[in-house]
């Protein structure tokens, strides 16, 4: 079976963000990069996928030349081969632009199971996973914690705000990947050295114009001054006070 | 005039109260709601959405109501044979994900959790963050259709008198997925995202059997959520699902009370929007006192039961 792990280079959790002065953008200048937490959930769900049922996983991404850095990553780890669809202007691609560029190259790829992160952490829409489903017309679960796939369909838990819901599916599908699916595995040396000579192929992405128009970007508004009500359980009335009589919320 | 149609979640025959507020972030952006159900008492939680601003309401019915691909497909035609110009939902887990189904039926970009919506001319402009509020960026849409979902908790319902014209459509798309059981959890435990007050700790509580006295304080609230760290999830103290911050979930509750979190920049983009912030920590430098409003040094052992004891006076009053 043909398998693809949709991974994103987004800038570090921990990275301490800037602005272009124009607002027109994050300030990308020494910027540090990372594999979108829940994507690496995705590629070792492919990874543990294929060790079941057999096949090829192919790590696939829309970047920048330079984001072959994550590709080699997912190949270390064991993806057989990875493909990038390479855009220097990656970062403003809309979700649906995103989506109809991944189902131009999954129908390429001939895969019959994608796996993506629940939503990237860098513009948090949630959105790449189904939408591209439903361009290509498959089925897709979104948020998955739990699953079991066979050559045709399979089941999948995903929690929502009332408990956990049991999907079925049938294949081809999209499975979007959320805490708790499975433990990344670390990429070790004798990955790395392989990675070397997996092939990473580097391809135009399909033309997908944007939607979505940037007005502006900017640090959010800094929180009005706090204070320190006093220490220990002493406080507690003055805390209470300050909830009931300024806050209001009590 | 803008008509979007707003999918509203119910639960015993009741709208959830993200729908209600989708619908009135909607009217306050000056739009006109066409409110589209599915699933059993839909016809029932659709009867009183008039008072909360839907002019219609369209119920989703047929055997694949549990599939959320022929949902969405059904819901995307709602958007055409009403003549509407864009689709809305709250941004729980089905709201989200029918909301970027629908979009793509309507070949349209989708703004997800967004935080301001406001009519400018003829256009919609949202204001939503980027990077889990380490970002806030302001955004209009090219797309023939105006799609997003709106955070939890930020807009105000809208609260009228007005009845609504109630239709059926049938959901006609073979289903691809399904749901074949739901595995319910409690009543009372509402989920971080949904809560207007979440109780959260972190690894100041030393011991997942610590968490007890979060749990506690909750309680004494009554309508509160328990919300954690990445640290405590991460260590097997607490599910994933009460994550807060750029891992788990972005949460903009009235309250925020956060117990033995330092305050990681990862969390505090998870919270910043909230509307009140409480931090309780041994440590006075701890950045969490940064972004609260009212800080309390001390051990959490003995302010937080004290906490609720005196949360519990004040309700009891009340």
């Amino acid at each position: 079976m043909n398998i693809i792990a949709c991974v994103k280079r987004v800038p570090t959790t921990d990275a301490d963000v800037r602005f272009k002065a124009d607002s027109s953008g994050l300030e990308t200048d020494g910027l540090p990069y990372m594999i979108s937490f829940y994507d690496e959930i995705a590629l070792e769900q492919a990874v543990l996928t294929k060790e079941a049922l057999g096949g090829e996983v192919t790590a696939l991404t829309l970047g920048p030349a330079s984001g072959s850095k994550e590709l080699r990553e997912c190949l270390a780890k064991g993806a057989d081969k990875a493909v990038i669809l390479t855009d220097d202007e990656w970062m403003s691609c809309d979700c649906r632009a995103t989506a109809k560029r991944l189902a131009a190259a999954i129908g390429e790829l001939d895969a019959k199971l994608v796996f993506m992160g629940r939503v990237a952490t860098d513009r948090d829409n949630a959105a790449v996973g189904p939408m591209c489903a439903t361009y290509l017309g498959w089925a897709c679960v979104s948020g998955v914690i739990e699953m079991e796939c066979g050559e045709d369909k399979g089941t999948a838990k995903v929690e929502t705000e009332d408990g956990i819901e049991t999907v079925e599916f049938s294949l081809p599908a999209i499975i979007t990947c959320n805490k708790g699916l499975n433990t990344p595995r670390y990429a070790g040396l004798k990955g790395i050295m392989a990675a070397k000579k997996k092939p990473l192929e580097e391809q135009a992405p399909a033309a997908a114009d944007g939607q979505a128009v940037l007005s502006t970007v900017s640090a959010p508004p800094a929180r009005p001054e706090g204070r320190i009500v006093g220490t220990g359980a002493e406080a507690v009335p003055a805390l209470i006070d300050a909830l009931r009589n300024e806050a209001q919320v009590l | 005039m803008t008509t979007l149609v707003v999918f509203v979640e119910h639960s015993g025959g009741n709208a959830r109260r993200g729908s209600l507020e989708a619908l009135g972030a909607a009217r306050a952006a000056g739009c006109d709601c066409i409110a589209v159900l599915t699933g059993a008492d839909a016809a029932q939680a659709a009867q009183t959405l008039g008072n909360s601003g839907a002019a219609k309401a369209v119920v989703l019915t047929g055997p694949a109501e549990h599939s959320a691909d022929a949902v969405a497909s059904a819901m995307a035609e709602v958007v055409s044979a009403q003549g509407a110009d864009g689709f809305m939902a709250a941004s729980t887990h089905h709201g989200q994900d029918l909301a970027a189904r629908v979009a793509a039926h309507l070949d349209s970009v989708l703004f997800s959790d967004c935080t301001g919506l406001t009519q400018e001319g003829d256009s919609l402009s949202v204001q939503r963050s980027w990077l889990a509020g380490k970002a806030i960026a302001q955004l209009t849409s090219a797309a023939p259709a105006f799609c997003c979902t709106t955070r939890l908790n930020v807009f105000e319902i809208f609260e009228g008198e007005s009845s609504v014209e109630v239709s059926e459509h049938a959901i006609s798309a073979e289903a691809k997925a399904r749901v074949v059981s739901i595995e319910a959890k409690g009543e009372t435990k509402l989920d971080v995202k949904e809560a207007p007050v979440v109780v959260s700790g972190g690894r100041g509580m030393k011991e997942a059997e610590h968490f007890a006295l979060i749990e506690d304080l909750a309680a004494a609230f009554g309508d509160a959520a328990v919300g954690a760290s990445r640290a405590v999830v991460d260590a097997g103290w607490r599910p994933h699902s009460e994550q807060v911050g750029q891992t788990g979930k972005v949460v903009a509750p009235q309250l925020y009370v956060a117990v033995g979190i330092s305050g990681a920049i990862q969390h505090l983009a998870g919270m910043r929007t909230s509307g009140t912030i409480v931090a309780i920590n041994k440590d006075a430098d701890a950045p969490i006192f940064k972004v609260a409003d009212y800080g309390i040094v001390g051990d959490a052992f003995e302010v937080v039961p004290a906490l609720a004891e005196a949360v519990r006076a004040v309700k009891a009053e009340a």
